[in-house]
């Protein structure tokens, strides 16, 4: 495969030994310009780059409070140190967090700080040179920004705001990364991550249309552009052709189908992700998310709704009201916005969708919570419901379900390796190795619990197990969508299954009452 | 020598007091543009006085992460809550009963801080991850706390000072008429180094006190579907997406 190694699981969680340096190196590509000024980015390092880095750190401090407190508030008192899948994966120690957060805090002491001026030695204060540059560019994309620390922390120093502080700061001296600002770009130019334009996006979704029908004898709408329908889907653009997504979306159609929730896609917002959050820029974030507002506004819907995609959700679900609301203008009566697996649940509740479990009877489930959607977002009106929606759902869709070791799951739950913009082929090797967590825990369900397959619900959790599961010696097709269990287990009215269950006449004889 | 320690502690008290109250005034005004509470995070803001309190006075996620580190650190913090409690006999004219009663246990509670202290030290020297995230000023705090501790015992257990003077020492500050200080050498190392913690706090780690009630990972509410959350400076962006209204 690569020129590295697949870490081996560890017999026991044993916290790992220090490897300094085992990660050094460049780091993930350059941006360039072309990708660069577009997003307000100089596109090449200025002459004055030490100057431009003091002062953009300086507006940033001034601009969030957290990245200030944490600056100073951090104690040092190791708790972090063997909570990052990086560290654990790598053995390299500038993957702990305080010291990922370090690499920039001795730069803070050094010119915002009393101490650091005038005793830089006694409070480990360092000049801005740069190789510091450098070593911010290579390990601040070792974080997923994923906030698992933030959890174990006293002070509730959440690493993943000084990565992003680093990231917006580096970008500014031209020195970004180019797989998340290339991305952002192809939103702007073309609506979505991956540059689909609408013609072919239009064709995807009329053959799913075709498949599903044959599938089910329903014709289940996926509509794209169409005007005056109830809902907004917003969903990341790896749901209309890659695997297991695409399965997701097949099922979020199903259930909105059979609740009588007509919807449509956007091609102008064809994509529910939004890398503006992992280079911690606002305006970015902003104008990513704008176009949201202009889609619902343009096709005159009155809800929004989201499909699986981790980051994408808690952009939604925590920042799309303030950055671009207020949404006065849709139906007040449900959530803004709302996420799938909430009307989904909702539904299972009410008893308004009829699920045969036992076409999941093959399956032995097990649910990775995605970072993003765990520990930066909720679902439904209880805290912790994030957790529940999703278990609930599986567990109404499949018969056999077992949790991970509880260390490892909902907000102690590890990173799949590859969110926070680092989901790059220039960035296997980390990848793979931050990935084993996460395997080790479905490691043990695998072994003792005999979990065959595991569901999550974020597109970059899905992506990444497609590619890291094979590393370890899973099935890459062991991960699912979610809504695949729903749409493999659903019986929708006057569908092909809803016959076979239930005998023609007495099909007829349901209708009628 | 007294007057010299008179000055040191009004500088200090000064140092600390501005010094904090400045470093506060930062923290509460530069804005928290975003909502990042970390979640299952409280819907309401009673709960997240819980959740803080929690965390001030339980430790609780010290507690979930490393049952070592949490056991001498919260050891030490409660031990030295104690301590400075029962020190309050030193600047309170009339001492209330309480505080009376407390005198007789709360001396113990020297012993459990220097136990804290000693096991906190051990892990940072012993561990390599917390060695290598140390330096040498992390160290010296530790040092600091033990060499006041100690010198306190000694007082407190062996080489008695006059209480009575010190008393009358630390009154003549807080009036600004300064008395005389016992000479003896324990008292005056002691106080010496609490005057140096004094002024170092506001410029050093130990603004972990007020930060940690400042951090919106954990102070803020879970609401931002119900409520809009615009910081001053985003206001100016949001002005050019307001052209963009449904006809
Ligand atoms: C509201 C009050 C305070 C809270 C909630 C608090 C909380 C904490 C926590 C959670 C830690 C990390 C765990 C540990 O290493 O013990 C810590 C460390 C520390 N605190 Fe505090 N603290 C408070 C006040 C103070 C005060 C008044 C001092 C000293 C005068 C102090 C000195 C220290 C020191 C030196 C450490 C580092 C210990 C080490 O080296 O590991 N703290 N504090
Ligand atoms: C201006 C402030 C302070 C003054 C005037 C002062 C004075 C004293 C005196 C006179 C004693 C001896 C008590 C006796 O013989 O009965 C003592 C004990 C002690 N001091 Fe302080 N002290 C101060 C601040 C502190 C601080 C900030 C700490 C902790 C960080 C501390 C820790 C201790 C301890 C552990 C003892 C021994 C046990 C006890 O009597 O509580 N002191 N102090
Ligand atoms: S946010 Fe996640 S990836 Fe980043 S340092 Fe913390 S645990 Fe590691
Ligand atoms: S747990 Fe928090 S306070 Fe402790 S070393 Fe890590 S970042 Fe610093």
């Amino acid at each position: 495969m690569a020129d590295f190694e697949t870490p081996k699981f560890r017999e026991y969680p044993v916290v790992p030994e220090l490897k300094p340096d085992a990660m050094a190196g460049d780091g993930p590509f350059v941006s360039r310009a072309e990708y660069d000024e577009d997003l307000g980015y100089p596109g090449e390092m200025p002459e004055n780059w030490k100057e431009k880095t003091l002062d953009k750190m300086q507006d940033l401090l001034g601009r969030y409070r957290s990245f200030q407190v944490f600056m100073d508030s951090c104690i040092k008192c190791g708790a972090c140190t063997d909570k990052c899948h990086y560290f654990i994966g790598t053995n390299d120690p500038k993957n702990m967090p305080v010291a990922r957060q370090d690499l920039m805090r001795k730069v803070y002491r050094r010119y915002f700080t009393f101490a650091g001026k005038f005793f830089p030695k006694l409070v480990g204060a360092v000049d801005l040179t740069e190789d510091v540059l450098k070593e911010w560019f290579n390990y601040y994309h070792q974080c997923s920004e994923c906030r698992r620390c933030s959890v174990f922390c006293p002070m509730g120093i959440d690493t993943a705001e000084v990565t992003m502080a680093a990231r917006e700061i580096l970008a500014h001296v031209g020195y970004g990364q180019k797989y998340s600002n290339q991305i952002i770009q192809k939103v702007y130019k073309i609506g979505n991550n991956l540059g689909l334009p609408g013609p072919a996006l239009e064709g995807i979704l009329e053959d799913l249309e075709e498949e599903v029908e044959e599938d089910t004898g329903v014709p289940v709408k996926y509509n794209m552009d169409k005007e005056g329908v109830e809902a907004l889907l917003m969903t990341p653009s790896a749901d209309f052709f890659a695997e297991p997504h695409i399965d997701g979306l097949i099922g979020y159609g199903k259930v909105l189908h059979e609740l009588g929730i007509t919807w449509t896609v956007s091609s102008k917002a064809s994509e529910a992700a939004n890398f503006g959050l992992f280079i911690g820029s606002y305006d970015n974030i902003q104008r990513v998310s704008m176009r949201i507002r202009e889609a619902a506004i343009d096709l005159k819907v009155k809800r929004i709704i989201f499909g699986e995609c981790g980051h994408a959700w808690r952009v939604a679900y925590s920042f799309l009201n303030t950055l671009a609301g207020p949404f006065d203008f849709l139906d007040q009566n449900y959530p803004v916005p709302q996420h799938i697996l909430e009307v989904t649940y909702g539904a299972i509740q009410e008893g308004k969708l009829r699920l045969n479990k036992e076409e999941n009877d093959h399956l032995t489930m097990t649910f990775h919570d995605s970072c993003n959607v765990a520990r930066a977002s909720r679902m439904g009106d209880k805290p912790g419901g994030q957790f529940d929606i999703p278990r609930a759902v599986i567990k109404a869709a499949c018969n056999n379900y077992v949790d991970m070791d509880s260390d490892t799951i909902k907000d102690a739950t590890f990173c799949c390796g590859g969110g926070g913009g680092l989901l790059t082929d220039d960035l296997m090797e980390l990848r793979v190795k931050g990935a084993l967590p996460r395997m080790e825990a479905l490691k043990k369900v695998t072994d003792e619990d005999g979990v065959t397959n595991v569901a999550a619900i974020c597109a970059i959790c899905k992506s990444q197990f497609t590619k890291t599961l094979p590393y370890y010696g899973f099935e890459m097709d062991a991960i699912m969508s979610v809504h695949q269990l729903v749409s493999e287990a659903i019986v929708m009215t006057g569908s092909e299954q809803e016959k076979e269950l239930d005998g023609v006449e007495e099909e007829a004889k349901d209708t009628e009452e | 020598m007294s007057a010299f320690y008179a000055l040191l502690f009004t500088v200090a008290f000064l140092v600390l007091v501005i010094g904090l109250a400045k470093k506060i005034y930062q923290y509460s005004r530069v804005p928290a543009p975003l909502k990042i509470p970390v979640t299952p995070a409280p819907l309401t803001k009673g709960g997240v006085a819980v959740r803080l309190a929690k965390e001030a006075i339980l430790f609780a996620a010290l507690f979930r992460s490393n049952k070592w580190t949490w056991l001498f650190g919260w050891m030490f913090h409660m031990s030295l809550f104690v301590v400075l409690t029962i020190h309050l006999r030193y600047f309170i004219k009339d001492v209330p009963e309480w505080l009376v009663l407390l005198q007789p246990i709360g001396k113990y509670a020297a012993f459990t801080m220097i136990i804290g202290l000693l096991g906190l030290l051990v892990r940072r020297m012993f561990v390599a991850r917390v060695k290598y995230i140390s330096s040498p000023s992390d160290y010296l705090w530790l040092l600091l706390l033990l060499v006041i501790g100690l010198t306190g015992v000694t007082m407190r257990f062996i080489s008695h000072t006059d209480i009575i003077s010190v008393k009358e020492f630390s009154l003549g500050i807080l009036s600004f008429n300064w008395q005389t200080l016992p000479m003896d050498v324990p008292l005056l190392v002691h106080l010496f180094l609490v005057a140096i913690l004094m002024i170092l706090l506001p410029f050093s780690k130990l603004l972990h006190i007020p930060g940690l009630f400042f951090a919106p990972s954990r102070n803020q509410v879970d609401n931002p579907r119900e409520k809009r959350h615009i910081a001053p400076w985003a206001a100016e962006l949001e002005a050019e997406k307001n052209k963009m209204q449904p006809k």
